[in-house]
């Protein structure tokens, strides 16, 4: 069973045909997801007084259902560290078509993965891992399989990948904590089971990867058609 | 949904039959089932009159006794009539052989002719299909008896989608001698679909392995269908076509666009123990070394040769296939020199490709395939046989099955597929070896075994 405050999120977003990002980490930290801390703003001043509550560095992305992919039109600015920084990034995004908002977000560190689902019209809710970033439609070293997803499947996923060594670091590089990905991944697929008669696809992408703790970085929900 | 009276026929009703025209479908179906099946056949056509001195009933209400099957080859337009015809006699399974349905545009009959047939609680296959086609109990297919290529009945049953891709497999089936169970078009899948199929020859006794040839499923579908063959005990094979993706569908998102049609499609067949195969030869390869094994832990490969050439290309086929053949240890590397004959001890070369020399006799492979066998460290024997070796008899695969059976290992065998060599090579698949026409097939007969691939 959905919680009373993802269906009515999901709603509010329906003519649009996907959730933006603040309410797309939002619903994740509902279910007890790492997700960073953010909020979002309008003009300059609340973006300064949101980031003084965070803590430089910062990132700052556009808000808009006009954006699905904010790097595209350059709508994501990294390692923000003053508030001069903030304002001209303001100045920059707020230009954009379609600004609904800017969102300001704490810098997570990590292994950059993607995280996603699909629901496939023969298989249904379908799990996706692979290298993240926005080199991933390129190399395209993902492993997918059905939810909901066994600790098994998990192991067969991180094993699936051609840069799997990489998440049991690489010749001294860090490493990424196994049981919080299984976690996060099996909670995720859970999600998309109870979520698949609204959503089409999930993009968790990044998700932030430490030895420590994963971390939804962004993420991106797209709705089904309705009727 | 039981059905037995579809596959196991005493009486069969062929409807459509041309008093005129011997080389109408129906009258192809109904000579052979009459001439050549232990059914009683009956014909039936509305016009009535004879057929080969035979009654034509007007009806199939019209035949004295009760008809399990029913085979019904008239045009689209007519079959939800017929269907009724048959609800209202009693009829207990039916194929629809007759095209035209959502195929062509009728979504409407094809759903009429389900809405009667759940109704009456009467299975049918099809439409627009072949039917189905049991050794030596009943064949639908409208395919005249002189043309067909008809496999030795066996363990592997073949469900497929498309009419021409089965009839096409059982020609290979044959070419390699792997035995058939069962032979199903579903055509349209209307009532019965490859899950229904699935669930009737898990429980078949016939039926060692169950392989599919699939072009798609109806929404939902291939969810249901992957998580009851996963928890089916046989084997399951399937065959895909329409891999590529549907083409430029705007997408937005990386996973609906790194998760296409195809990609889920084989992601939830691998996840859920279905073996894919990538091709006919695949296909035939993974059901004969099932048939004979079923699932096995495979994963290290004793390969034995009278040819170094051959064995470099086979473990360069183990490699390709994911499976190892490793070095053996020297215990049973020695273990194998002392088996040796006296003359061939210097020359063979017995790491893992045991390469025994053009010198070998039958004995040398029988001796060294019991050392492989015995050890832990080799899971399946495949051997390269090369026939025109002067040592090697017609005994060989005889002998060499004996060993496998003794120290219950799969062994599998390569022997190059010419008419000189069939009674070699049928001293292996007689007694339960499968053997390949390529080295690369051997390989993958035992990758089959091996069962779940990383993906």
């Amino acid at each position: 069973m959905l919680k009373k405050e993802v269906k009515d999120i999901l709603a509010k977003h329906e003519k649009y045909g996907w959730v933006t990002e603040p309410d797309a980490l939002q619903i994740f930290s509902l279910y007890g997801f790492r997700t960073p801390r953010f909020d979002v703003a309008t003009d300059v001043a609340q973006a300064a007084a949101i980031a003084k509550e965070i803590g430089y560095p910062v990132v700052a992305k556009i808000v808009s259902h006009d954006v699905v992919h904010k790097s595209d039109v350059k709508g994501v600015v990294v390692g923000i560290k003053d508030d001069k920084t903030l304002e001209e990034a303001f100045r920059h995004i707020s230009r954009i078509e379609g600004f609904d908002g800017m969102l300001i977000a704490e810098m997570v560190k990590g292994l950059e993965l993607i995280i996603g689902a699909k629901n496939d019209l023969q298989f249904g809710p379908m799990i996706l891992l692979g290298m993240g970033g926005v080199g991933v439609e390129i190399y395209k070293d993902v492993s997918l399989r059905m939810a909901p997803l066994t600790g098994r499947d998990v192991e067969g996923m991180i094993d699936g990948l051609v840069a799997g060594k990489l998440l049991s670091g690489y010749r001294g590089g860090a490493s990424v904590n196994m049981d919080e990905l299984k976690k996060t991944l099996i909670g995720f697929s859970g999600l998309m089971m109870d979520m698949r008669h609204l959503v089409e696809s999930i993009d968790l992408n990044p998700v932030m990867c430490t030895e420590k703790v994963c971390t939804i970085a962004d993420a991106r929900i797209m709705l089904k058609k309705a009727g | 949904m039981n059905l037995k009276d579809l596959f196991e026929p005493k009486t069969m009703a062929v409807i459509g039959v041309s008093a005129a025209n011997d080389r109408h479908p129906a009258n192809v179906i109904y000579d052979k089932n009459k001439n050549r099946y232990p059914l009683e056949v009956y014909a039936v056509n509305p016009k009535g009159g004879t057929l080969h001195g035979d009654a034509i009933y007007p009806g199939v209400g019209d035949i004295p006794e009760k008809i399990d099957l029913a085979v019904i080859a008239t045009r689209a337009e007519l079959v939800p009539a017929v269907m009724s015809d048959c609800a209202r006699a009693g009829v207990k399974s039916a194929a629809v052989i007759s095209g035209g349905f959502t195929e062509g545009g009728r979504a409407d009959l094809q759903e009429r002719i389900v809405s009667i047939a759940r109704e009456a609680g009467l299975p049918f296959i099809g439409p627009n299909c072949l039917g189905i086609y049991v050794p030596f109990k009943v064949d639908t297919f409208f395919l005249p008896v002189e043309r067909m290529i008809k496999p030795e009945p066996g363990g592997v049953s073949f469900v497929s989608q498309s009419g021409g891709i089965l009839v096409d497999q059982m020609i290979k089936f044959t070419q390699q001698g792997v035995g058939m169970a069962k032979a199903v078009s579903i055509g349209n899948k209307a009532l019965i679909g490859e899950k229904e199929m699935l669930a009737w020859l898990a429980k078949d006794p016939q039926t060692k392995v169950i392989a599919f040839y699939i072009e798609g499923f109806a929404p939902g579908q291939g969810r249901e269908f992957v998580l009851a063959a996963d928890a089916c005990a046989k084997p399951v094979v399937i065959m895909k076509s329409g891999k590529t993706a549907a083409g430029n569908r705007a997408v937005s998102s990386h996973t609906a666009s790194l998760a296409g049609d195809y990609a889920s499609f084989a992601a939830a067949m691998a996840q859920h123990n279905i073996i894919e195969a990538t091709d006919e030869r695949e296909l035939v390869s993974y059901c004969e070394a099932l048939g004979a094994y079923g699932r096995q832990a495979v994963r290290n490969i004793g390969i034995i040769t009278g040819s170094g050439g051959h064995g470099a290309m086979a473990v360069d086929a183990c490699m390709a296939a994911g499976l190892d053949a490793p070095e053996l240890s020297g215990a049973v590397q020695t273990e194998m020199k002392n088996n040796l004959a006296e003359s061939i001890r210097s020359i063979a070369a017995l790491g893992n490709p045991a390469d025994l020399t053009g010198s070998a006799v039958d004995e040398d492979f029988v001796a060294s395939a019991g050392v492989m066998a015995a050890s832990p460290e080799i899971d399946c024997v495949v051997v390269l046989l090369l026939p025109y070796l002067p040592g090697i008899t017609l005994d060989i695969g005889v002998k060499l099955s004996s060993v496998s059976r003794r120290f219950k290992k799969p062994f599998i065998a390569y022997v190059p597929q010419v008419e000189k060599y069939t009674m070699l090579i049928e001293g292996f698949e007689l007694n339960g070896i499968p053997v390949s026409s390529s080295i690369e097939g051997a390989v993958l007969m035992a990758k089959a075994l091996a069962g779940r691939q990383p993906c």
